[in-house]
């Protein structure tokens, strides 16, 4: 590498523009490094159960990405992955790790739910918005409470929220099999189903439901917020130290409400898309783990919203090639979380490897 | 050097195994080759002596058949997973006939993935078809309740402190059906009986299923059942508890060989390769579909060691019935356990009666509430 390095250095130095891809290439190259890496790992690991890595990882790509169905069923599972992974992104930018998003979807989800039984009959129009703010407005109380209980407190965030999902869990299963469970759901406790009008369809031209879209949107505009307006770089100084923070005046405790709320609110929106657009009422699927993958797929993106759009795809390229991997390869479906577990456990030691690259730092070039 | 060298050629062959895998259509795998490719989804691990055990039992049968393809996935959530998974095996595997087996997966999962594929056949274990859902689509389940009955009878000898105990997933009809099925069977014994019930709340939990059965331990039961997906941990926890216990869904008689008195196991290998071989034969098989242990749906467990003479003897006296049809073990007179009256004298419900799949009441004598 040092060799390269100062072949390239004379010519390197009057181009402008060289120096500067070399510092942004460091973001992308040393994920996608670290990426491989995992890839190799893991392909020992299935050398060793006797399996043929070349075989999985073409499975892989065939059932995650090879097809237009492929894509379908990726992007479909993607959809709720990149709100959940806003909901830890976001509190991490102020230094907070919120791990139980979980609890937020599950309640937007059962509010969304039970607002769509008591607005029978109103036109989408009107029914739609009213259920989507209803489980935005859950999902932001629950993880906004984490953020305050922290801030005015001083109670563990990632504790609190962590035992907070599991309330809201537990408070779910009462709602679907007590007071909001629909008479007729037997041997499936749930909320009356959705009139067909309150349901949230496909996109037009594949069937993929219209919360990827806005799963797409919230990653754009939560990185507008964090990158482009004095109120994510007033989050992100009282991420850096919040003591410093509030002695230059910052108000880092509504910072700290505010983007746990949002978060939250992202969360509880992923809720209401498994409400209205997969399930059709609200029962105990909704807590089908969106939230803890949410963690893994924010950590890998390194909390940044833009980053999460590729994570996210690609962690349900993975989960969507479960399946095809169960059926040809006779490998447990536990694979596909073994290998996400090595591509974290990479990436995550990939973090102490920024800066120790000289290619891509163009000051110590000359020095080299 | 030799290292770099090698890693490049590994590095080729690899890059070599891979474009080969991705242009050979199948990768060695003849889904397509054979008349009918069946597939199977399962909620849970498919060796959880359970609810999975049961159905991956009957693929099994299947695949042993001439001319029948089985693919096969587990741990596959109620969620878009399942849905993904079905047109997963209809796009890769050409699947023509397929069984999500979990109670989840049909409303709202299969029946809106159905309409989409009206050349493929959806069978789905426990689920409601009815008058207007896809025609593609059939539901069919068993009356195991009157094995929960006939397990009450082994049960209502063994007890000796006259309290049996249910670990039970959630008051759902069917689960109730069981409870009050055992404990009726117990009361054919002896009518002093009581049966406690705890609910875990989930299907699958197994810190609460020990729990609850040391509960049940704690209270004094010394025969213990329960319908919770994976029976293993009450199993074990119950018979390390020294109780005695009955087994549910699969035979779970391994792992407390000496404690198992019998078991209410699902018989899904004949009913799968009947079904199958009505596909196989151009015909098409009814959309609702129920049978009990006459009709090969259902089938009990070996008696184990400790049951007694008299036990066996009662036990086949009316396991003999059962097998005549159309038993009914939920007749009157007979209350819920807050004494609203359930059967008049003289009234019932045979095993088929539809009613019995809305059943929402513990009848006298089981030490529980179903909220």
């Amino acid at each position: 590498m040092t060799l390269s390095v100062s072949e390239g250095t004379p010519s390197a130095r009057p181009i402008l523009g060289l120096a500067g891809v070399a510092r942004k290439s460091e973001a992308v190259l040393l994920p996608i490094g670290a990426l491989l890496a995992g890839f190799a790992a893991f392909s020992l690991f299935l050398l060793a159960q006797g399996k043929s890595p070349a075989d999985f990882f073409a499975l892989v790509y065939r059932a995650g990405f090879g097809t237009a169905f492929s894509w379908e069923n990726t992007l479909s599972r993607a959809a709720p992955l990149l709100l959940a992974a806003l909901c830890v992104a976001l509190p991490a930018r102020l230094g907070l790790v919120v791990i139980g998003g979980e609890g937020a979807i599950v309640l937007g989800g059962v509010g969304a739910g039970f607002a769509g039984v008591l607005l029978y009959g109103t036109p989408a129009l009107i029914a739609l918005p009213i259920m989507l703010s209803t489980a935005m407005a859950i999902g932001a109380i629950w993880i906004g409470a984490v953020g305050a209980l922290r801030h005015y407190r001083g109670v563990n965030e990632t504790i609190a929220s962590l035992l907070m999902a599991y309330i809201a869990i537990a408070l779910m299963n009462h709602l679907v099999e007590g007071p909001l469970r629909d008479p007729a759901s037997l041997n499936k406790p749930s909320t009356a189903p959705l009139d067909e009008s309150l349901r949230v369809g496909n996109m037009p031209g594949w069937d993929v439901h219209w919360g990827l879209a806005f799963g797409v949107i919230a990653c754009l505009l939560t990185w507008v917020l964090i990158e482009k307006t004095t109120w994510g770089f007033a989050a992100r100084i009282a991420g850096g130290n919040a003591r410093a923070a509030q002695v230059q005046g910052l108000p880092v405790g509504k910072l700290i409400v505010g983007f746990t709320a949002l978060g939250g609110a992202l969360a509880g929106l992923a809720g209401f898309f498994e409400v209205a657009a997969v399930h059709g009422s609200a029962n105990g699927s909704l807590a089908s783990g969106y939230g803890y993958t949410g963690i893994l797929i924010a950590f890998l993106a390194r909390h940044n919203p833009l980053a999460i759009i590729p994570v996210a795809v690609l962690l349900a390229g993975f989960e969507a090639s479960s399946g095809l991997v169960q059926r040809r390869m006779d490998l447990p479906d536990a694979t596909v979380l073994v290998l996400q577990g090595f591509v974290f456990i990479s990436i995550l030691m990939s973090e102490t490897l920024y800066g120790r690259f000289k290619i891509f730092a163009p000051e110590r070039w000359r020095s080299g | 050097m030799s290292f770099s060298h090698l890693s490049r050629r590994g590095f080729l062959k690899g890059t070599a195994a891979v474009v080969g895998a991705a242009t050979v259509p199948n990768l060695g795998f003849a889904a397509s080759d054979s008349p009918l490719t069946v597939g199977f989804i399962y909620v849970g691990p498919k060796d959880d002596f359970g609810y999975n055990q049961a159905h991956a039992e009957g693929a099994a049968a299947v695949k042993a058949m001439e001319g029948v393809t089985v693919v096969e996935e587990e741990n596959v959530a109620e969620t878009i997973d399942v849905q993904k998974s079905m047109e997963s095996m209809i796009n890769f595997d050409e699947a023509k006939l397929l069984f999500p087996t979990s109670f989840g997966y049909f409303d709202p999962h299969v029946l809106s993935v159905a309409p989409d594929h009206p050349d493929v056949r959806f069978q789905h274990a426990a689920g409601l078809w009815s008058e207007g859902m896809p025609t593609n689509v059939g539901s069919y389940f068993g009356y195991i309740g009157m094995g929960q009955y006939l397990n009450g009878i082994t049960a209502g000898h063994a007890t000796t402190t006259k309290k049996i105990g249910f670990v039970a997933a959630k008051p759902i009809p069917q689960v109730l059906l069981n409870i009050n099925s055992f404990l009726l069977g117990a009361r054919q014994v002896d009518p002093d009986i009581t049966c406690q019930v705890i609910f875990t709340g989930e299907w699958s939990l197994a810190v609460k299923e020990a729990e609850a059965t040391n509960a049940l331990a704690d209270a004094g039961c010394d025969v213990i059942t329960c319908h919770v997906d994976g029976p293993k941990v009450v199993m074990e926890t119950a018979a390390g508890r020294d109780c005695f216990v009955c087994g549910y869904h699969a035979n779970q008689s391994p792992l407390a060989p000496e404690k198992y008195l019998t078991g209410a196991e699902w018989n899904w290998a004949g009913v799968y390769t009947g079904m199958v071989q009505t596909v196989l034969g151009g015909g098409t098989i009814d959309n609702f579909v129920r049978g009990g242990l006459a009709d090969g749906f259902i089938k009990m467990s070996p008696l184990g060691p400790a049951v007694s003479d008299a036990s066996r003897a009662q036990f086949e006296t009316v396991k003999a019935e059962i097998m005549t049809g159309g038993f009914t073990a939920i007749k009157g007179p007979l209350k819920d356990n807050s004494g609203n009256v359930i059967a008049a004298d003289g009234e019932g419900f045979a095993e088929d009666d539809i009613a019995l799949e809305s059943m929402d009441y513990l009848v006298e004598g089981v030490i529980g509430s179903t909220s």
